[in-house]
């Protein structure tokens, strides 16, 4: 015996309307629709300390609790579409008996007062008899698509003919809504949920530290057997790997695979005009039950896949290419290199005295690309506008790419932990019809690059360079200098050694001040010292001095290194374009500059693995989806009674439709009008 | 009793097949033996998925002409303008600029200007019909925007036939990226209004649809007199699959037909607010065709989407990634399914509905240029 509680009763009959309510159901599509908006507002998934500095911790703590760093897999996100899911199965519950019956109902028990009452009714009158009436009209609706039933004749001799049309159309319907909930559950069977599950029961932990794969314990790992999974793993050529990362929150778990995957070989192929045309990786897996072995090519949009795992190329990196480089102390002025060693994605050290540094070498280019047409004047709009009525194109040949070669960057790190980021090409590039090796710097990643050019020497050697720079910040030699240079400035006339001597010593004085801090010092210097009224002048005569200076400067660096000395108007231009680099470089900031002498490049390739088996429900559902879709827009459900009123002479025309459009203002009118000419004889 | 026998019937409808003319026959033995012979001529550098799309899409084509019979006038035209002008080139991409009926007709970029050209023109002339109520200028209107409509396809088969001459591994079918597919935004938008124009009888809408389709045009010419958007650009390795070919034309006859209908909206809020009332159609006229404007966009906006997650699960590794595009995308399909059930189930018309496919029309944008623009993620091929 039950007593079922009438409240309770009601509140249950209430709720299964309101949830299974149009009304809640586009309520439900609405707050879908506002959610995912913040999804892609907010960037997703991006470490913590991201958002940390982009929003302070108050507001970071609070947005973590709602979610919202990864919208679609919170909690309420997912309690929404479990919503919409009930919401879809009870609408579906709900109309679907209802839709059949309609489906296949001819509403042959419709009285002539219900049909009378239709907004699309006619009535004709008529002369032949009811036999031969009937199956005219009966072949009629046939004719136009209509299957028809004839009734039999009530009390009064009237036969009612009841014709439909188009019923598809409300499977229609239920195939929609089947394909949404399908679609849904698809898709939740490749979500996380079993991971969130096990994460909140604390049989599974993020791992936050950055430690080697194979020292990441049990609690943080997922097992081959795991149903669904999507992350990613990076592979050095000649290398394997064996497991992917799952990225979670602000840490990952490492997902064991059934197999080995090594990387034989990593290639990117290029357009002539730099763009990437292809990614691939030889691949080779290894069974780790079977020992069975494939290897395969995988590109983008090529993937492989093996027993239910799919391995897409999906980045590339460098794979530790290694580095043999030349270095110049910068901060002692010496003019010898050394040598040294590096590798991409390691650090070496470095000590200059008791200050310690640490460069990290970031990345490795094999070839650059430049664009050295310099911006001409017609690039405006109005130009092109003007050419292309000229000429029937705007298409520019001026375009002037080139390959400079390669390039590697890498980070000077101070004992501090503040960094500076550097970016050098390995060969000399042309620039104005002067060779020049370039280097880049930049004190925050997301500044570009300023570049300073060293100047290459007649035997196209940085040493040229390296050379007057050390002699001209060597303050023991600049008397040396001075001398020579007042000596050669006095040339043919009549030396007075006290003129000589204050020469001299003025041009040591400049050289002085140059080598503690450049330009800058210089112009902080006649500040200083010089009455604001005379301090261009002074400024222009020191320039010259120092230039002329320079020059002397660089007659004893090559003499001293027993080079050639001869000075022309090429070694003035040098050493011009030398005080201005060794001026740029007082604020260059790294205690060394790097030349790249050697590599040997190492690609890595960074794959991403995925296994969903929701996928074919998925696309089941899409199939679904389209059918039904198609189904309730273009099949048209259309029904149309003949009520052959034969004692009266008379035939009712009713036509009715679930989904009133102009078509069937038409087909009313047509079907009226042939219907007329039938039934008239 | 059912009646069941299959005896000949009075006014029974002719069966689609026994309706065709000669002209049908013929259109569909051109069509069918173009790309039989373009399969002798390229199929080897062809996979099976684009064998597959070259036979299917002459299929469908067949079917097009034959159910809207226009179109078969327009792609007859479009093809012979299309090999002449490809017969000028005579191998070289310089004769573009060189080659009289190219530099002045039909070399893409010429074309392409002639067909913005033509469709400005037809917008200040579908005004002036209205405002004038003239019905000869309204006819005029109709013909330049066939002929733009001609110049535009004809523009984006020669640059389609370009991209090959600046070297065959460059060569792709000029729908990757955001000048090419503006174009074809254009043209399918007109398409789609001129098939209505015909369905009923009407010319007035012109005025407002073409608007959308010269804000389109102005955008090109921005893009490219200020930006050398036209410029054909190697496609990078993720755009490089078949898949491009069936998601991206799916994707613009569904924002064709969107921006189609929110034009309408327009339309039938001023006639509602008694703004040009007796110059537009009977607000009944507006209803029906906006309706039937986003079915059809709704319906090839989910297969168009259905198709860019089957390309993700092989590009991207994963059918869903949520990522922007992908998201909005499902915005904006949840917005016109919210739209379709309030007409369908609800049975709501009038003023609300048209607000609601005009401020559609601006939720399609965002997704179509917005995402582009402001956010960033996987599918960043037309960023301006």
């Amino acid at each position: 015996m039950t007593h079922s509680n009438p409240l309770q009763r009601n509140l249950a009959q209430g709720l299964y309307e309101l949830l299974s309510s149009m009304r809640f159901a586009i309520s439900l599509l609405t707050v879908l629709a506002i959610a995912s908006i913040i999804g892609t507002v907010l960037k997703q998934s991006e470490p913590y300390t991201n958002y940390i500095m982009q929003f302070g911790q108050f507001w970071f703590q609070t947005f973590e609790i709602l979610g919202l760093y990864d919208v679609y897999h919170s909690s309420w996100f997912l309690t929404i579409l479990a919503f919409l899911i009930l919401s879809t199965s009870l609408c579906i519950y709900r109309n679907t008996p209802l839709m059949l019956r309609e489906m296949r109902s001819f509403r042959e028990h419709a009285t002539e007062s219900s049909l009378r009452a239709f907004s699309h009714q006619a009535e004709f009158s008529t002369t032949l008899p009811a036999e031969p009436l009937k199956q005219r009209l009966g072949k009629y609706l046939q004719g136009q698509g209509f299957r028809a039933k004839i009734g039999a004749p009530n009390e009064a001799g009237d036969v009612l003919i009841a014709a439909k049309a188009g019923s598809y159309h409300r499977i229609g319907y239920i195939l929609t809504h089947t394909a949404i909930v399908v679609i849904c559950l698809g898709g939740l069977i490749d979500g996380n949920i079993p991971l969130k599950a096990q994460q909140l029961l604390g049989w599974k932990k993020i791992e936050t530290r950055d430690i080697p794969q194979n020292e990441v314990p049990a609690v943080s790992r997922l097992s081959p057997s795991n149903l669904s999974f999507r992350g990613g793993v990076t592979i050095p050529e000649g290398a394997g790997a064996d497991v992917i990362f799952i990225h979670v929150a602000d840490g990952y778990l490492v997902q064991d695979l059934p197999f080995d995957i090594m990387l034989k070989k990593f290639r990117v192929e290029h357009y002539p005009t730099g763009q990437p045309k292809s990614f691939e990786s030889d691949i080779t897996l290894i069974d780790k039950a079977t020992k069975e072995s494939v290897t395969r090519t995988i590109s983008v949009n090529h993937p492989l896949i093996y027993k239910g795992i799919a391995i897409y190329q999906a980045s590339f990196g460098d794979g530790g290419t290694r580095l043999n480089m030349k270095g110049w102390n910068l901060f002692s002025p010496k003019h010898e290199s050394f040598d040294t060693k590096g590798a991409i994605s390691q650090s070496t050290q470095l000590s200059n005295g008791d200050a310690t540094y640490t460069i990290e070498f970031t990345e490795f280019r094999k070839f650059n690309i430049e664009n050295f047409a310099g911006e001409d004047g017609g690039s405006s709009a109005l130009d092109n506008f003007n050419k292309f009525f000229q000429t029937g194109s705007t298409k520019r040949v001026q375009k002037d790419l080139r390959n400079v070669g390669p390039s590697f960057q890498y980070k000077i790190r101070d004992a501090q932990g503040q960094a500076r980021e550097y970016f050098n090409y390995m060969l000399p590039i042309q620039l104005e019809d002067r060779w020049y090796l370039l280097s880049g710097m930049r004190t925050a990643p997301n500044e570009p690059f300023r570049y300073i050019r060293l100047p290459l020497d007649k035997q196209s050697n940085i040493e040229g360079f390296m050379r007057l720079r050390a002699v001209l910040l060597d303050k023991q030699s600049h008397p040396e200098i001075a001398r020579r240079f007042a000596e050669f400035a006095l040339q043919g006339e009549q030396i007075d050694p006290k003129l000589l001597a204050k020469l001299a010593d003025s041009t040591t004085k400049v050289l002085d001040v140059f080598a503690s801090g450049g330009y800058e010092s210089m112009a902080k210097f006649i500040e200083q010292s010089v009455p604001a009224a005379e301090q261009d002048k002074a400024a222009q005569t020191y320039l010259k001095i120092l230039e002329s200076a320079a020059v002397s400067a660089w007659h004893v660096a090559q003499t001293r290194a027993g080079q050639p000395a001869t000075v022309d108007d090429e070694t003035r231009h040098f050493v011009r374009e030398s005080l201005n680099t060794v001026s740029d470089l007082f604020v260059y900031g790294a205690p060394v500059y790097l030349q790249l002498a050697e590599f040997d490049e190492v690609m890595a390739s960074g794959l991403q693995l995925t296994r969903s088996p929701g996928k074919n429900i998925v696309y089941g559902g899409c199939v679904l989806l389209v059918l039904g879709v198609f189904f309730m827009f273009y099949i048209r459900e259309r029904r149309i009674w003949l009520l052959v009123q034969s004692r009266a002479g008379t035939v009712l025309l009713a036509m009715s439709t679930n989904r009133k459009t102009m078509d069937f203002e038409q087909e009313f009118s047509l079907h009226k009008a042939q219907l007329a000419n039938l039934i008239k004889g | 009793m059912e009646l069941t026998d299959n005896s000949q019937d009075y006014n029974a409808r002719p069966s689609f097949i026994k309706s065709l003319g000669w002209f049908d026959w013929l259109y569909a033995l051109l069509l069918a033996g173009g790309s039989i012979y373009a399969f002798q001529l390229y199929g080897d550098y062809m996979d099976a998925y684009e064998k597959g799309i070259l036979f299917l899409t002459a299929a469908g084509l067949i079917w097009q002409g034959w159910f809207w019979k226009p179109f078969r006038a327009l792609l007859l035209t479009v093809a012979a303008l299309s090999l002449f002008g490809i017969s000028q080139y005579h191998g070289q991409l310089l004769r573009a600029e060189q080659a009289f009926f190219l530099k002045f007709f039909f070399g893409s970029q010429t074309a392409i200007m002639w067909m913005s050209a033509l469709f400005v023109l037809a917008t200040a002339s579908y005004w002036l019909a209205l405002l004038s109520r003239s019905d000869f200028i309204a006819r005029v209107s109709s013909a330049i925007t066939w002929s733009a409509v001609v110049m535009g396809f004809v523009g984006l088969m020669t640059r389609w036939y370009e991209s090959y001459l600046i070297s065959p591994d460059v060569g792709h079918i000029p729908i990757s990226n955001l000048y090419e597919v503006f174009i074809l935004f254009s043209l399918l938008t007109a398409l789609m209004y001129l098939f209505y124009e015909l369905r009923y009888q009407n010319r007035q809408l012109g005025a407002f649809v073409l608007l959308v389709i010269s804000a389109a045009v102005g955008f090109l010419l921005w893009y490219t007199f200020d930006r050398q958007a036209h410029e054909i650009q190697p496609l990078v390795p993720a755009l490089q699959s078949y898949w491009m070919k069936i998601h991206v034309p799916a994707n613009f006859i569904g924002y064709g037909a969107f921006a189609l209908a929110a034009m309408v909206g327009v339309a039938q809020l001023l006639s509602d607010k008694g703004i040009l009332t007796s110059s537009l159609p009977a607000q009944d006229m507006l209803d029906d065709l906006m309706y039937k404007s986003i079915a059809i966009g709704f319906a090839f906006f989910t297969i168009a989407t259905i198709l860019g997650a089957m390309w993700a699960a092989e590009a991207w590794g994963g059918y869903w990634s949520w990522d922007p595009k992908e998201t909005w995308a499902l915005i904006v399909w949840l917005n016109y399914a919210a739209w379709l059930h309030m007409r369908l189930v609800k049975g709501l018309r009038g003023p609300l509905l048209a607000w609601w496919a005009v401020i559609g029309l601006f939720v399609t944008a965002f997704a179509f240029l917005g995402v582009n623009m402001f956010l960033s993620g996987l599918h960043s091929y037309g960023t301006l």
